[in-house]
């Protein structure tokens, strides 16, 4: 399997997502924003960071950045792409998935670890957590609120488009559980064909004993074919 | 030709930050303001004499990069 990771001025995740990607054999490699040209990938991935120092909006300005629109062909043909943190920003913003993160409610830039119900595990990124649906990654984010209008919040509710909620210890998915004021409590959705994944928490942080655990190990298990 | 677009979060968005000066200035006294909504503003300049056509641009350029209709509303003015 072979991945991408579009690095953009201000990303900050993407050597953590590189060295998570080739634990699991997959071989990698780095892109540049400015390049033009997506190189043949199975997987592409959009790293945490801060894409332009966050100028306008998080993840608007890399939404119009040179690589963008090979990302976006590739999404289009079927092809995987991950956007974690800002990576999930700038999905929303290329509107590969709909809705928006907004600045978090209580105005405060989150660095946690947090509980997480997958609510969906058939799909490429998620099939490995059918076992262990609770688990538990870190988020670090000061845009992470997903908001969205009530009808799209309907569509991806009833055709199981969410991927992650935001949750206690034991699954219970609630507002005193909600770190951001996310609707719904959504912490991750996928696209209509499932091939694209945007996510608020982390994975590639959580991929070794020696950082605390392995819940993201299964994120990245479940790509292997 | 000056462009001025004035972009503002929707009604029904949450503005914590707008809700945030509104506490405070309730704090400082002036207990006569009931809602407090931030926004952005921005101005360019644009080589064109047409105002049709400047307004054309602005709505383009709106939609494309300095609003995201999901949260935000904008507002052209030609000058």
């Amino acid at each position: 399997m072979k991945s991408s990771v579009v690095v953009f001025p201000g990303s900050n995740c993407d050597r953590d997502i590189a060295v998570a990607l080739e634990k699991f054999k997959i071989s990698n490699q780095m892109v540049w924003h400015n390049d033009s040209v997506l190189p043949k990938s199975d997987l592409v991935v959009l790293p945490g960071g801060f894409s332009y120092g966050d100028y306008l909006r998080t993840g608007s300005v890399a939404s119009k950045s040179k690589i963008i629109n090979d990302v976006i062909k590739h999404g289009n043909n079927g092809g995987l792409i991950l956007g974690i943190c800002n990576g999930f920003q700038i999905l929303t913003e290329t509107e590969l998935l709909p809705g928006v993160l907004l600045r978090n409610k209580q105005l405060r830039f989150i660095s946690k670890n947090i509980f997480l119900k997958v609510t969906n595990t058939e799909n490429k990124f998620c099939k490995k957590y059918e076992k262990k649906k609770i688990i538990q990654l870190p988020i670090a984010h000061n845009e992470g609120n997903y908001y969205t209008n009530n009808k799209q919040l309907e569509i991806l509710e009833d055709n199981n488009l969410i991927a992650f909620k935001y949750c206690d210890k034991k699954g219970i998915i609630n507002e005193d559980y909600n770190p951001n004021g996310s609707s719904n409590n959504i912490a991750g959705i996928l696209n209509e064909k499932k091939n694209i994944l945007g996510m608020m928490p982390h994975p590639e942080r959580l991929i070794d004993p020696f950082l605390s655990g392995e819940d993201g190990s299964l994120l990245f298990q479940s790509l292997l074919r | 030709m000056k462009i001025s677009i004035k972009v503002t979060l929707k009604k029904d968005v949450l503005d914590p930050q707008g809700n945030v000066v509104g506490q405070t200035l309730k704090n400082m006294g002036y207990k006569n303001i009931t809602e407090v909504r931030q926004g952005k503003y921005f101005e360019l300049d644009i080589n064109e004499k047409n105002t049709e056509k400047a307004k054309t641009v602005a709505e383009d350029i709106c939609l494309k990069l300095l609003s995201n209709v999901v949260i935000e509303d904008y507002l052209i003015e030609i000058k």
